[in-house]
């Protein structure tokens, strides 16, 4: 590859216009994904700061780094803007907005000027629950457990909860868009049998947040009404059931993981065949999975509230649905150990954080069962047993996907090459310190340490010792990709198209692309992860 | 948009109908059926919705997606008032709670 | 000649047709609908489990509420729907005063029926039976001898839940105006045509939803129990 003679730099959606109104006001599906790559990575280390508030906390068995009200606002707020603010959004508005035009050939989303609104939505919604934080805080847990976020709390809850309500709308901005433009924006001779599985997984996901997101919406607007209006429907000296509110919360809130996790899920997808130069093993099926999980997703929401007093038949139905619903996911982790067999692996930092999936995904939704099994959540319920299990599918499963796929889309969202040593030492540190941190939770919890607590009896302190020791770990592990992500947009390696020789509409377009994607709308006439097809002209670019 | 033109004839006997069942349901509502009265005042108002739906909204000359979604709407709000329901239904049953929590809830 | 024209004007970069674009434009409407369904269900959902848990609270509250008021503002509301879906068939026929004649009337039946509200919200108010610190309700005989397990407290959740539900609607109608607004004043100005009068279909669409939503809030909150 000859760089003596520099070509003059081609035309693409980042520099196409320049000044700051053109990425306020743009509607390029693209510079709107990178917009919410800047907020979400943002807000991911606000959420980030106090996960280290409530780690160095727990170094010590005493309540001494701060009083049990404090603690109550950090981990309420390292929820509220994790859940809420990164791992909701995460996948689907940088990834989903930047690749799904692309994958289905189109020019843009379905309706461009609503994605922009979604961002500004998210903007808005963040900027009043910083506020929130900074006027001093929320100590509801982010669940808003009623009668105490409606009656008892006297903090911050109406303007958090509306914070959060004015971002639901951004996520069903997205998901709308998501599903329209599925449905309607195909290029010709794509059909739905050969829409790579990242667009399964966002449509899927988009429907959950179509018809999940509403339910909290209208459900936070309830509390925020009975904070300032006085309007009583939770209020237990009225005879209102506490058991409502966790109904109506939940009912989103389980499906909620699933926005989570299904993205992920369809990062892993293409990943695992790009890096076996294979099939995916049992396409339909994986594809089927992913509407299996958003569908029998919403069947299962009662399985939070075993122990908070629904009926003990309601339970046994949640219980068993709740079994149910881990069947399409662990076909998808059966299908992708399958997709390696007999593959030519390339263990690039991507494959890395693919194998870290499948590992602690498997993990944490195996100990989902242990969960769902209703004798056994008697003992673990509000432990740590199930912040493991919950941290192990969202750091160890969606996080890693979130990575893995940024990494693997990189040089096509910004025509440069990471540092790929730099990448591969980042997936170890963020695997090892991942494990370090949450491992010790499972068995902390299962002895009995409950959650939410600032102090905890000393024969704890070791495994929770480790745990932070872990977490210092995982942060660098963090750290390390911001600033060699930042550093390659100057000096990494110009990206060619295909650098990994993937299979995509996605790899047949420059590095970056230009504003509208495509000069011609691509005519389909191959299945996706058609690598048996794809001839080995060319190298695959990585800097060693 | 569906190109098909609904004749101002439908319209009228459409708005003409929903104007008697709304007077029906007010009519029924007077007499004592019992569990009847809920079960015939959420008929009622389910065929007033596919009127408006099916002929004011155009959904019958409306493409298959459209059914699908509106469907899939009304299919999930069951699930959360069906699924929830099972929980409040079978709070009274033997083995549930105990007594005095059991005075608490009214039945009809 | 002139629609195709109109059309060509209107046609977003993105769709290769004005086919697609306005499919897409009712896919896009109808799966907010869907949004709103779930919305406003959140609040059916708590309306049935308090209703099945309290039933004699609700049902006494429920007759405490003017039905004559309820059932002329859904008369109303089901005029406006008539007059909406004419304004959309006079959109398609491209007859422009028709068009902006029943936008006006629609607009109109809302006002009436949000009049009708206030006045229904007003003499709540003067029987302190808008929740918060002046909440009194007074268990009259006659509803006393009809139901025997009312709890004022709790007919103080059917009221929250009766000004959480039609004020939501309420607020779902003002956004309607606006809309309407919107369209008599594009219409006026000559910017829809048999070729281009997607934006009157979705209001319309809205505005349907919204009496929908009526219909149900109708015999769930004015006719709990009436009969004698």
């Amino acid at each position: 590859m000859a760089t003596a003679v520099q070509p003059v730099e081609k035309t693409n959606y980042l520099n196409a216009d320049y000044g700051i109104k053109s990425w306020l006001l743009t509607t390029d599906h693209k510079r709107i994904a990178l917009l919410y790559l800047a907020s979400v990575t943002f807000f991911f280390f606000i959420g980030g700061f106090f996960a280290m508030l409530i780690r160095l906390e727990l170094l010590t068995p005493a309540g001494d780094l701060m009083q049990a009200d404090t603690y109550n606002k950090v981990f309420t707020m390292h929820g509220v803007i994790m859940v809420f603010f990164f791992l909701i959004p995460s996948i689907p508005a940088v990834l989903g907005n930047f690749l799904v035009p692309i994958m289905v050939g189109a020019k843009d989303l379905a309706f461009p000027k609503i994605n922009l609104a979604s961002w500004y939505l998210y903007m808005i919604g963040g900027g009043l629950t910083l506020y929130g934080l900074i006027n001093g805080g929320l100590d509801t847990g982010w669940t808003f457990y009623t009668p105490f976020s409606t009656t008892y709390s006297n903090t911050n809850v109406s303007i958090v909860a509306i914070g959060v309500f004015i971002n639901g709308f951004s996520s069903i901005f997205t998901g709308l868009n998501f599903i329209v433009t599925i449905h309607r924006m195909r290029a010709p001779g794509l059909t739905w049998s050969r829409l790579p599985l990242f667009l399964w997984a966002h449509y899927a996901t988009a429907v959950i947040m179509v018809l999940g997101t509403p339910v909290i919406a209208i459900t936070l607007l309830l509390v925020a009404a009975e904070r300032l209006l006085h309007l009583g429907i939770f209020d237990a000296k009225l005879g209102g059931d506490p058991l409502l509110f966790q109904h109506l919360f939940w009912f989103y809130s389980h499906p909620a993981v699933y926005i989570m996790i299904l993205p992920a899920m369809g990062v892993i997808s293409e990943l695992v065949t790009c890096f076996s130069r294979k099939r995916v093993f049992g396409y339909n099926f994986v594809a089927l999975a992913s509407i299996g999980i958003a569908v029998i997703g919403f069947l299962v929401w009662a399985h939070h509230m075993f122990v908070a007093g629904i009926s003990v038949y309601a339970a046994m139905v949640f219980s068993f649905l709740s079994y149910l619903v881990a069947i399409p996911s662990a076909i998808k982790v059966f299908n992708w150990t399958a997709t390696l067999y007999k593959g030519s692996i390339r263990f690039d930092t991507p494959m890395l954080y693919v194998f870290g999936f499948i590992g602690l995904f498997t993990i944490g939704g195996m100990t989902g069962l242990f969960l769902a099994a209703l004798g056994l959540d008697v003992h673990v319920t509000d432990t740590y047993f199930v912040v493991a299990h919950f941290h192990y599918i969202m750091v160890g499963g969606a996080i890693m996907g979130y990575l893995g796929g940024l990494h693997f889309w990189w040089p096509k969202i910004t025509g440069r090459m990471y540092p790929e040593s730099w990448a591969k030492l980042s997936a170890l540190l963020v695997f090892v310190g991942f494990n370090l941190t949450f491992f010790p939770q499972f068995v902390v919890g299962f002895l009995g340490m409950p959650r939410r607590y600032h102090a905890y009896p000393p024969e704890y302190q070791i495994l929770n010792i480790l745990s932070t020791a872990g977490a210092s770990v995982l942060a660098i592990g963090y750290i390390f990709p911001m600033i060699y992500f930042a550093w390659s947009l100057r000096y990494g390696k110009k990206a060619p198209a295909n650098p990994w020789n993937a299979a995509g509409l996605e790899w047949t377009i420059p590095s970056p692309p230009s504003t509208f994607n495509f000069d011609e709308t691509p005519v389909v006439t191959w299945e996706a992860y058609n690598y048996d097809e794809i001839e080995e002209t060319q190298e695959a670019e990585v800097v060693g | 948009m569906s190109e098909h033109i609904v004749s101002p004839k439908i319209y009228v006997s459409v708005f003409l109908a929903l104007l008697v069942f709304t007077g029906l349901t007010y009519s029924i509502a007077l007499i004592n059926l019992g569990p009847f009265n809920a079960i015939v005042a959420i008929t009622i108002a389910m065929i007033k919705s596919l009127l408006v739906i099916l002929f004011f909204m155009h959904v019958k000359y409306s493409p298959k997606m459209t059914k699908v979604s509106i469907i899939s709407g009304f299919f999930f709000l069951l699930i959360l008032l069906g699924l929830s329901m099972t929980d409040y239904i079978s709070r009274p049953w033997a083995g549930s709670f105990s007594k005095a929590a059991q005075q608490d809830t009214q039945q009809r | 000649m002139s629609d195709s024209q109109t059309a060509v004007h209107v046609l977003k970069h993105h769709f290769r047709d004005m086919e697609q674009q306005n499919e897409t434009a009712s896919f896009g409407m109808w799966l907010f609908l869907v949004t709103e369904i779930m919305f406003f269900g959140g609040l059916f959902c708590a309306y049935l489990i308090y209703r099945v848990l309290y039933f004699d609270s609700f049902a006494a509250a429920s007759s405490t509420i003017d039905v004559k008021w309820g059932a002329i503002n859904t008369a109303v509301l089901i005029c406006s729907s008539l007059t909406m879906a004419m304004a959309v068939h006079s959109a398609a026929l491209g007859k422009r005063k028709a068009l902006v004649g029943f936008l006006v009337l629609t607009i109109i039946l809302g006002g009436v029926f949000l009049g009708i509200k206030g006045k229904e919200y007003y003499d709540k108010f003067e029987e302190n039976h808008v929740p918060g610190s002046n909440y009194h309700f007074i268990v009259e005989p006659e509803l006393a001898h009809k139901f025997h397990a009312i709890d004022p407290a709790k007919t103080e959740i059917f009221f929250s839940l009766y000004f959480i539900m039609t004020g939501l609607h309420a607020t779902h109608m003002v956004v309607g105006f606006g809309l309407l607004l919107w369209l008599i004043i594009a219409s006026m100005k000559g910017k829809f045509s048999p070729g281009y009068y997607s934006p009157v279909e979705m209001v319309g669409l809205y505005w349907h939803f919204v009496d929908i939503v009526w219909i149900w809030l109708f015999p769930l909150l004015y006719l709990i129990s009436r009969h004698h």
